[in-house]
């Protein structure tokens, strides 16, 4: 199995992204259409069965989430998360860029599914042209009537990774800094403006029309069983083809790097793997035959997170790139809970000794009882995952900690 | 140059928007005036502290004045494998700035950033939220000549 399974950017480059009319003429807007014929709790019973789970790193069950929103509530809002920070993750943005309809229909489902007539798109401050884009892909959908009653409106970040942590983001959108809320209450509950809210990210939402239009059991035959679908997995690094590509999620890792990816660099051989993001953990050589999904990243201790995969070629020096990542942690540490802004300022510090041969064993010891300290204690998943990365290499690649350490 | 009175009315139809007010005002200015800041945080409704709070959480605000061209250099991880230091250097050196500093001519500031998003062509650069692919130092004075 070398080719890719194109669901979410089967039209790529084929429509005009903007264009609600040329979405319309490759079957779009049927699957909202079929989402207004059906009873509430049947709608949401099908995207349950279709076993879609959160493409934004969490992996909950999209349909689950939804069903928790009560159905009195006046008001509710649909909130789209396109705040994508993770560092070499770009699908979002490409998914916008080859088919922003399918992410309109999709927040127009969950909107039909929660009793909700009003959405927010909120995209990240490096992607002022993606906002751009959707606001016209909003104003051409709603010229063709497409959306119904209901509104979707696009609200910029400005440069702050935290705002990708859900109550995070609620909190830009109402105007204030991007700190985290406690939870519970849950935003299903008590979101944005106190209101219930479901936030989804934009890979979640963007697979609801084919969800509605092909049926969940199409869908939940798709990839791995409990993480069924397609996932779009963006290549960066020492890889030969750095590029994104859409594959079911049963596609194995070896098979994205090799097949997909064309490789290492230079015919160079690969040391390790970072999956997810920069908060992934790397993942050694002898991992390479696991599956993307889920549940197979998580069994050997690393996440299948935003779906990003950073190649690094034999001659990376490790503790140098966890050096750097520990610098991203300290720098997008919102400040409020005292284990994160502190710990992750520690582990920067305890790093770049490291990295500077000036560290010892002890100073290793210290650091890992730091990082088991944070993930305990953080508020949220920014401080609970920043010790991935060190923790990964610590175990994976201790021999480049040893050779540094005095 | 619109008044930033103008501009900040132009937002407050959104719910919570002074960010989107904020991000209007340095579309006109590049960096949020005192003033400005001062009248957004009356016109939605909060202290002078708040506003300024929110404005100097979020990397892509600013309270002090900036050049034309705003220059981010992605030191992320992707970019950092790609030789982002290297090219940090270059910047510095070409610019004649150090990080955060603007030109004397008030044409460049150099600015850190985290990941933009571009990662299919590291090193990436930013200037004025525009993405420039894979800048090598050996093309960077072409690059910057570029922006007049």
């Amino acid at each position: 199995m070398a080719e890719e399974m194109r669901v979410l950017l089967e039209y790529a480059d084929k429509i005009n992204p903007e264009s609600a009319d040329e979405y319309v003429k490759v079957g779009g807007y049927v699957g909202l259409e079929k989402a207004r014929q059906m009873e509430i709790n049947d709608l949401i019973q099908e995207v349950k069965s279709s076993g879609l789970r959160g493409r934004g790193g969490a992996g909950f069950n999209a349909g689950m989430k939804w069903s928790f929103v009560p159905k009195n509530a006046e008001i509710k809002y649909v909130v789209c998360n396109l705040d994508e920070g993770e560092p070499g993750t770009y699908k979002d943005r490409i998914i916008c860029e080859k088919n922003a309809q399918a992410l309109l229909e999709g927040m127009a489902i969950c909107g039909r599914a929660i009793g909700s007539n009003q959405g927010y798109i909120y995209c990240r401050g490096e992607y002022p042209f993606t906002v751009k884009l959707l606001k016209n892909a909003i104003q051409s959908a709603k010229e063709l009537g497409a959306l119904g009653d209901f509104n979707i409106e696009v609200r910029m970040g400005a440069g702050a990774y935290v705002c990708g942590e859900e109550t995070a983001l609620i909190e830009s959108i109402e105007g204030h800094r991007g700190e985290p809320r406690f939870k519970p209450p849950f935003p299903g509950v008590a979101g944005l403006w106190g209101v219930p809210t479901v936030v989804n990210n934009v890979e979640t939402f963007a697979c609801l029309p084919s969800i509605l239009t092909k049926g969940s059991a199409w869908f939940a035959g798709i990839g791995a069983a409990k993480y069924p679908g397609t996932k779009i997995v963006t290549l960066t690094g020492d890889a030969v083809n750095t590029t994104f590509f859409e594959v079911p999620t049963d596609y194995i890792l070896r098979d994205v790097i090799y097949k997909l990816g064309g490789g290492v660099k230079g015919g160079k051989k690969l040391k390790a793997v970072q999956v997810g993001g920069t908060s992934g953990s790397f993942i050694p050589e002898q991992n390479l035959d696991t599956q993307i999904d889920f549940d197979s990243m998580g069994a050997i201790g690393a996440a299948l997170g935003s779906g990003a995969v950073l190649v690094l070629d034999e001659t990376r020096d490790i503790v140098d790139i966890v050096t750097r990542i520990s610098k991203f942690f300290e720098h997008e540490s919102c400040g409020k809970c005292n284990p994160c802004r502190e710990g992750t300022f520690r582990c920067r510090e305890i790093m770049e000794k490291i990295n500077a041969g000036k560290a010892s064993q002890k100073d290793i010891d210290n650091l890992l009882l730091l990082t088991r300290v944070m993930q305990k204690a953080a508020l949220c998943g920014l401080g609970q995952a920043a010790p991935f990365p060190i923790q990964s290499t610590i175990k994976h690649f201790a021999h480049e900690y040893a050779r540094k350490i005095v | 140059m619109a008044n930033y009175k103008d501009i900040i009315v132009g937002c407050i139809d959104k719910k919570g928007g002074i960010i989107e007010a904020f991000h209007a005002l340095q579309n006109e200015f590049n960096y949020i005036p005192h003033e400005a800041l001062v009248e957004a945080a009356r016109v939605f409704g909060v202290s002078e502290a708040q506003a300024y709070g929110v404005a100097t959480f979020y990397s892509y605000l600013s309270v002090e004045k900036r050049g034309k061209y705003i220059i981010r250099m992605c030191e992320s991880a992707p970019c950092h494998v790609a030789g982002a230091d290297e090219l940090l250097k270059a910047l510095e050196s070409q610019l004649g700035i150090k990080v955060g500093e603007t030109t004397s001519d008030g044409k460049f500031t150099l600015e850190l950033t985290e990941c933009v998003g571009q990662c299919q062509a590291t090193p990436v650069i930013t200037v004025n939220s525009e993405p420039v692919f894979n800048v090598t130092t050996k093309i960077l004075p072409q690059v910057l000549a570029a922006y007049k």
